[in-house]
Parts: C-alpha cells; sequence; structure tokens
C-alpha cells in the first residue's frame, strides 16, 4: 500500500542514513570522519540487505514512500514542462500526468501514474490508481505526440488501476482496451520505465512500448501478491508465497523476456539516494531514445507488435 | 467391445447444465425438459436466463452446420514459471486434458457464418473460469493473423474471469500481444465482432473483448474490469442492482447491443454484412 511504514527489513539502513544526517549536521573533522565510517556501515548493511531480498520484500521496497514519482523524474531529467490537463470528455485525473519537456533540448512527451507523498496529496492522486479518463488523457497526449513527431516517455508506478463504481460506469476496462490497442499502433518511439509497481492492466494499459525498462527493485506483475494470496490461497497471510510463485521482479521479467533492461539503482534501493536515482533513469532513457531515433517511423508499430508477438509461452504437439 | 463412446472432440454440451433428462434453471429454478432446454439454446424457456454453454456448443451454434473446422488446436499451456499455489499449475493443466477438455480456455474454428466465411473463437469456462493464460493469447493471434492473410472477419465470444494467475506477467503480457494483433485487423479494415457473456472480466475485459467494432452482451452478463467483490471491498457499500451487468453496460455506452442467444448469430451476419 502506498503510504505504509518502513517495513522491518529496511529499518537499519534507515537508522543509519539519518545518523550520517546527524553527523553531517555535526561538521567538523569529527564529524567528517563519523560521516566516512558511517557511509562504510551504510554501504555493506545495504549489499547484505539488497543481496538476500525475497520476492516480498522487493514488493516492499517498490512501495516504499520515499522513492522518486513520477514528476520527481520530470523536475530531475526535464526542462520547459508543460501538464496538460483533462480527457475532452469527462474530468482530469491527477492519478496520471501528461505533458511535454524537454529532455536535452529535445520536446518528448511524457505520461505517467502519479501518487502522492503526504496524506493529502495521497487522496488527491488516488493513491496513484487512475480512472478511465486519466488513461484517456495519457492517450490523448500521446496521440498529439504522434501528430508533433515526439518520442514518448512512459513511466510505470501504479499498485492499479481504481476499482470502484464510477471507474466501471465509464468504462475502466474499454479505456485501458483502447490504449493497448491504439500505443501499438503510435508512429513515434515509446520507452516505457516501471519506476515502481507495475500493477497489472493499470500498469500495462501505458506500457504498450519499443523499449520497457524497469528499475532493480520495481515489480511487474498480472496481480498483487495480497490479490493472488485472497484468490488462490484463499488466505490474505500468504502474500510471501504468493509473491515468489508470481515471478515478479526485475530479474524474473528479463529472464521471461518481457522487459528489455534493467536500470540498476542506488544501493539499498531508490529511495536511499532519489537524485541518483532519477539521473540514472535519465541515462538509461537518452541511450534507448538514440537506439529508437534510427528506426523508420513507419515500421516503428510492426516492430512493436512483433515484440509483444514473442511474449508467452506455450507447447504444440 | 466398445460400441457406444464418445465422438472424438465432444464434450459436455454445456459447462454449466449437468447431464440428465431433466435440469433446474439457474434463473427460475423450475425444472425443464433438457431436451428443450438445447433447442432452445440453453436460454431458459420460462425466465430466458441465458445458461452458459461449452465453446463447442457455441461454435456449432453460430457456424453454419457443417461448415467449420477447428484451427490451431495443437496449441496447449505450459507452466513456464514452475507456478503452484494449493496445487501444482502443471497437474491443474494434466486434470483438465484428462477431463476430456482439449482446447485449454479457448476454440478457435474457421467456416461460415450463415454462408459467408469467417473466424470465429469462443472461450471456454470449463477451463480454469476461462482464464487467459499464453496459450489462449497465441491461439487469439493466430486467429487475427488468419484474417488478415485470408481477409476474413473476426468474431470473438468472451467467457472468462480474466489473465490466469498461473502464468504471472505472461499472461498480463497476453493482452498486450492480442490488442496489437487487433490493431493490425483495425488497420487492415476487417470487421471485429466481440461477443461478451457471462461472465467477462478482468484482463479479457480489458483488452479485445471491449475493442470490437461492435461489441454484443448477451442479456443478464456480468461484464465488468473489477470483479464485484474487489469492488465492494474497496468502497465498502453494497453495489446497486444490476451492477455491471450487460444491460448496465447498454446504458452507460460500453455496448452496442445486448442480444438475445436466439438473435445473435441472425444479428452477427447482418452486421457482418454492413462492414464486408
Ligand atoms: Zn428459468
Amino acid at each position: 500500500m502506498a503510504g505504509s511504514p518502513t517495513p522491518q527489513f529496511l529499518a537499519p539502513l534507515e537508522d543509519l542514513r539519518q545518523r550520517i544526517q546527524d553527523a553531517e549536521r555535526t561538521g567538523g573533522p569529527a564529524g567528517r570522519s563519523e560521516v566516512a565510517r558511517l557511509r562504510g556501515l551504510l554501504e555493506d548493511e545495504a549489499r547484505r540487505v539488497t543481496a538476500s531480498l525475497t520476492p516480498w520484500q522487493q514488493c516492499q521496497l517498490a512501495r516504499h514512500p520515499d522513492r522518486p514519482y513520477c514528476l520527481d523524474y520530470v523536475r530531475g531529467l526535464f526542462t520547459d514542462w508543460v501538464e496538460v490537463h483533462g480527457d475532452r470528455a469527462y474530468g482530469d485525473d491527477p492519478a496520471i500526468i501528461a505533458g511535454f519537456a524537454r529532455l536535452d533540448g529535445e520536446s518528448v512527451a511524457v505520461v505517467g501514474h502519479q501518487k502522492g507523498r503526504d496524506t493529502r496529496e495521497r487522496l488527491y492522486r488516488n493513491f496513484g490508481q487512475p480512472r478511465p479518463e486519466g488513461y484517456r488523457k495519457a492517450l490523448r497526449v500521446m496521440r498529439m505526440a504522434e501528430k508533433f513527431g515526439r518520442p514518448i516517455i512512459s513511466l510505470v508506478d501504479t499498485q492499479g488501476a481504481y476499482p470502484g463504481i464510477d471507474a466501471e460506469e465509464r468504462g475502466q476496462a474499454e479505456a485501458i482496451a483502447f490504449n493497448l490497442r491504439e500505443m501499438a499502433a503510435l508512429k513515434v518511439p515509446i520507452v516505457v520505465v516501471v519506476t515502481g509497481e507495475g500493477g497489472s492492466g493499470g500498469a500495462l494499459a501505458i506500457a504498450i512500448g519499443d523499449e520497457i525498462l524497469m528499475l532493480e527493485h520495481a515489480v511487474y506483475s498480472v496481480i498483487s501478491p495480497e490479490g493472488c494470496a485472497a484468490i488462490l490461497w484463499k488466505d490474505q497471510t500468504q502474500v510471501q508465497l504468493a509473491a515468489s510463485a508470481l515471478r515478479l521482479t526485475a530479474r524474473d521479467l528479463l529472464q521471461l523476456g518481457v522487459i528489455d533492461a534493467i536500470v540498476p539503482e542506488p544501493l539499498g534501493g531508490a529511495q536511499m539516494d532519489p537524485n541518483l536515482a532519477i539521473r540514472t533513469v535519465g541515462g538509461a532513457v537518452r541511450k534507448a531514445l538514440v537506439e529508437l531515433r534510427r528506426v523508420k517511423r513507419d515500421d516503428l508499430p510492426r516492430r512493436r507488435f512483433a515484440k509483444f508477438r514473442a511474449m508467452g509461452q506455450f507447447v504444440e504437439r | 467391445m466398445v460400441w457406444f463412446r464418445r465422438p472424438e472432440g465432444a464434450e459436455r454440451p454445456t459447462s454449466r447444465v449437468p447431464e440428465g433428462l431433466w435440469v433446474k434453471c439457474d434463473g427460475c429454478r423450475e425444472t425443464l425438459y433438457r431436451k428443450e432446454l438445447e433447442r432452445g439454446l440453453f436460454v431458459c424457456p420460462r425466465c430466458g436466463h441465458h445458461h452458459r454453454v461449452s465453446s463447442r456448443t457455441r461454435l456449432a451454434q453460430l457456424f453454419d452446420e457443417g461448415s467449420w473446422k477447428e484451427l490451431f488446436g495443437n496449441i496447449h499451456s505450459a507452466d513456464p514459471l514452475e507456478f503452484t499455489d494449493t496445487k501444482p499449475y502443471a497437474q491443474r493443466l494434466k486434470d483438465l486434458r484428462e477431463k476430456g477438455v482439449r482446447c485449454d480456455a479457448l476454440l478457435v474454428g474457421v467456416g461460415r457464418l450463415a454462408g459467408n466465411r469467417a473466424v470465429i473463437a469462443a472461450m471456454e469456462y470449463s477451463f480454469m473460469g476461462g482464464s487467459m493464460g499464453s496459450a489462449v493469447g497465441e491461439k487469439l493471434t493466430r486467429a487475427i493473423e488468419r484474417c488478415l492473410k485470408n481477409r476474413l472477419p473476426l468474431v470473438v465470444v468472451a467467457c472468462s474471469g480474466g489473465a490466469r494467475m498461473q502464468e504471472g506477467i505472461l499472461s498480463l503480457m497476453q493482452m498486450g500481444k492480442i490488442s496489437a494483433g487487433l490493431a493490425r485487423l483495425h488497420a487492415a479494415r476487417l470487421p471485429y465482432i466481440s461477443v461478451l457473456t457471462d461472465p467477462t472480466t478482468g484482463g479479457v475485459t480489458a483488452s479485445f473483448a471491449m475493442l470490437g467494432d461492435i461489441n454484443i452482451g448477451e442479456p443478464g452478463a456480468l461484464i465488468g474490469f473489477a470483479g464485484p467483490r474487489v469492488i465492494e471491498q474497496t468502497i465498502r457499500q453494497k453495489l446497486p442492482e444490476g451492477f455491471q451487468r450487460a444491460e448496465f453496460l447498454l446504458e452507460h455506452g460500453m455496448l452496442d447491443l445486448v442480444v438475445p442467444r436466439q438473435e445473435l448469430k441472425e444479428t452477427l451476419a447482418r452486421c457482418l454484412a454492413h462492414m464486408a
């Protein structure tokens, strides 16, 4: 859940990070040597924690409330940001942001899920769970990107599309489905980065792309471990088993041929050094765009189809 | 000597109506003569309740008699994640095959619909709730490719709880795979009609089932993205009467038509004639 307290296994890291900040405030030669000592400890501890993460701990890390969110990436990587609003049919959905910005001076379209930092913003952003108009706004901007020949960068971080009465009434399923089909046909490069939680259809609805990247500690799954445990084990406490069975870590997805590359995170996770995480994502996105710029625009839909066409494993007999 | 055997490939006529001379209607609880129910395409003659039918029965109802053959029946589910919940997924698959459900959760056929060639696919609810895994995704993608190659219209009858959890992220990606295929069908200006039957939810609704040039619901069918229980738990309220039923979706602009089963074939033919 967004905004959950720091999970137990990360407590030593948070504690060290706090002590480093305190020591930095002390200053002087004593302070500096204490900072250096603590940094060493932190590095060892972070290495130890991340080396032995269980899939369920990966989920908790992916949901960490101090990870960078979409707007943090926008602020950190782009200039001249213009956010646009609304689906031109019903309303504006703050759970999805969409607009245009410059990356190294070049104009690009950016869409992404947006979670909130504090209680008020979390409610405003509906915990990053979009309604149909969010998906329709995203598509509107992506089509505009195609019209003006701008590449699209999509940042994915949601526990899922909002399961509410109003969302159903306004066609949540149709909105997601339509995005899948239309994104597949867009004649501009699409780079997708799963930055936190890739929550099922609500994530996929903005994640049909040419290059699909995933942060080291992000997760991407057909259903949350909680939901899976409730349905298949009929026991919501079996989240650890469900998380393991679902194979939802970045390494799993690379192995299953669903993503193209893993973007490394700062030691201990993106929340330990958000600015470094944002810069690393920026580097990976630039690299992907350079490669995609070589592809003829008219070839993009066929290539994108071939990419998704190859996903899945079955037997023929 | 075996002198009486089930014909090759035949399955139980429906997934819900039990065998026997007399059956009880799921809608009105009246006892019905089985033959009468079958003649009425498994729609209750008393209350109009649409009973679920198997994929094979569905294709037989829609194709002209004797005009169709199965496609891609050699594609079956694998167990890419080696998934085990309360029972290994591999075992579930084996048990189902032994029970005689041979088409996985989707049966594809090519044949004639009111005289015109078409590809029709129907989901099989008795195979893990009609859930969509890699085999369903591959079969439907090949069906789309067959339509592209031979310039045929596509009809898909959905009946599914959504993506198959036992194939994890790969089942989610089938939504993208099929929808990207439908983008090509759309670009090629070929007709696609989606028929949504009880139930159609989750990743199936949120991909190909909502992407028809024309979306047709069966009366009373539960159709939605999130299941009613999930929504109730989220909003902590009782859901309104008729919520997520086909008629509700028609009223909210998500379906073009709600068509009783007796009129489905004729309606499909009439729609396709406008699109050919
Ligand atoms: Zn009845």
